[in-house]
């Protein structure tokens, strides 16, 4: 079964539809953000750290197969859950679909304020980052 | 008695929404927000008199040069400078630093010495660093202690004849702790050396003396004063600011200019390189008659009340704890929830409507001393209640709860 980033995407927004109100969009990103061990501890190294975030942000990418693997992990717990949702949409796909997908459902799921830069949390750095990894190791590739 | 009902009138931000909710704003140490008679003051400036100043024969140029040189002497006047030449219009504080560093990066020699003190703000650290690049003096930082007051002990030890400058922020943005600025003027003085102070912090909540305090530069900035942001000032003592070279270049600075050669104006126009921030300048002495309207000591008084209630209710929150000084200070909370990360604080509190500061607040060193990403801040002025201070409490309470 092959389920697209926009597939994904959509599926998200769905579940996201059914918060009633800030505090239960915010409630889900936090249990998301405290479900996921997200990353070895190896790739925590300042290498991986994602600049211009007011917490810290590693994210790691690998090829398996031929899809693009991302692990990531935050020490604030909001940041955390905005990358167990960014990896769940962009994580174990082709380098190429992750570089064309769409980011427009972040808006979608009301999380638009993390993507202003005085939030400095670095959403927008995290997407861009996922999206250099990608055309990085689709360069690799051909 | 201290209406602050009628005084949050004056300020028609305070009665916005934010996300739904009634704003408390509780990051005034970042700016301060704006009463309508400042607001006032720049609308007229734009309606009847804009004009550019000092050059002009026509009217508009001369109501508008009579203001702004108005302005500046009610600086004068607030912080008792001598002369109004005295007193530069800047950018803000970070320009008013720089232009001092500026100054004396011909002044300084290899091996000689400046000392700034560990609580600085980030622009406080780095025109000294470039200003040691080129000169080949040292930089030599005051440590904090624990409590994060400045250790008086070690600033003995610091300072000797090789110490030029020192560079000490009156009150610490990121903690609040007011600094012993009178025995640091003295002691610098003791060596010969300069001393600059940063009033950026303290000037919305203490008049400062700058002939009292005997010192030799202090800066500030206008938004932290109610006033708007792109304008500030820094003082000088007629001396210093003799000694010093223009910083930039430019209409305004010049006496007369030949290919050959430029002769500079006289104070304080030498250092007023360019057409100024006009309006800014006169809204930041109308800042400065609301403030003393209110009055300074009414000010320090209430905010002192503030911060006592705001300290002993937050201390009430099991696992949070303050950072810096828990008494004498400015009032700023800075404070942090065992476990959680300040910037998921400070994201709930949005959400509630609540503004606070969350993040290192340009002050990575202290940040780095305690071992902590950050701290969530709160920052009080005259303008806010014990009733906003209980919304902030309700809000950590319920941001604990949704992120433990």
């Amino acid at each position: 079964m092959i389920v697209t980033i926009e597939e994904i995407q959509n599926e998200i927004i769905d579940e996201f539809s059914m918060f009633e109100d800030w505090e239960e969009r915010y409630q889900y990103m936090i249990d998301l953000g405290k479900e996921l061990p997200l990353i070895n501890d190896k790739y925590k190294t300042d290498s991986n750290i994602i600049k211009g975030c007011q917490s810290k942000v590693w994210v790691h990418a690998e090829m398996k197969d031929d899809k693009l693997v991302f692990t990531a992990d935050s020490d604030a717990i909001i940041t955390k859950g905005i990358i167990a949702i960014l990896i769940r949409a962009f994580s174990n796909q082709h380098p190429k679909d992750i570089i064309d997908a769409e980011t427009d459902f972040i808006d979608k799921i009301g999380l638009k304020e993390h993507l202003s830069p005085t939030r400095a949390n670095g959403l927008l750095s995290m997407v861009k980052q996922l999206k250099l990894y990608a055309i990085a190791y689709q360069t690799q590739l051909k | 008695m201290f209406d602050v009902e009628s005084i949050r009138k004056d300020f028609p931000i305070l009665s916005r929404k934010v996300n739904g909710k009634p704003l408390v704003y509780f990051d005034n140490a970042a700016t301060s927000q704006t009463p309508k008679q400042v607001i006032d003051t720049i609308v007229e400036y734009y309606s009847k008199y804009n004009a550019n100043i000092h050059r002009g024969v026509h009217t508009l140029s001369q109501e508008a040069t009579d203001k702004y040189e108005q302005s500046r002497k009610k600086i004068q006047a607030h912080f008792n400078a001598k002369f109004s030449h005295e007193i530069i219009f800047t950018s803000g504080t970070t320009h008013g630093i720089n232009l001092v560093a500026n100054g004396f990066s011909s002044i300084l020699k290899k091996g000689d010495e400046i000392i700034v003190s560990a609580l600085e703000h980030h622009s406080n650290i780095v025109p000294w660093q470039m200003l040691c690049e080129r000169t080949g003096a040292i930089l030599k930082v005051i440590p904090m202690d624990l409590e994060g007051e400045l250790i008086l002990s070690e600033y003995d030890k610091l300072l000797s004849p090789n110490t030029k400058l020192v560079f000490v922020n009156h009150v610490s943005n990121a903690l609040g702790t007011i600094n012993p600025i009178e025995t640091i003027i003295e002691k610098a003085h003791a060596v010969g050396a300069a001393i600059l102070i940063d009033g950026a912090q303290s000037s919305p909540h203490i008049k400062a003396d700058v002939q009292a305090l005997d010192v030799d530069f202090y800066v500030a900035s206008a938004h932290k004063m109610c006033g708007p942001t792109g304008v500030g000032m820094l003082y000088g003592k007629e001396s210093w600011l003799k000694k010093l070279p223009p910083y930039q270049g430019g209409g305004e600075m010049i006496a007369e200019v030949t290919f050959e050669k430029t002769t500079y104006a006289e104070l304080p126009h030498k250092f007023e390189a360019g057409t100024p921030n006009i309006c800014g300048g006169i809204a930041f002495g109308a800042a400065i008659d609301y403030m003393n309207t209110i009055g300074f000591e009414a000010i320090a008084a209430y905010e002192h009340e503030l911060l006592e209630y705001a300290t002993a209710k937050l201390l009430e929150i099991e696992g949070l704890k303050i950072y810096g000084p828990l008494k004498d200070k400015a009032s700023v909370v800075s404070f942090n929830l065992e476990g959680i990360h300040p910037y998921d604080v400070g994201s709930i509190l949005d959400k509630l409507g609540i503004a606070v500061r969350t993040g290192h607040h340009c002050a990575q060193p202290i940040m780095d001393f305690y071992k902590i990403p950050g701290t969530v801040r709160a920052s009080l002025a005259f303008y806010n209640t014990k009733s906003e201070i209980d919304a902030l409490v309700e809000g950590v309470k319920k941001a604990k709860m949704m992120l433990s």
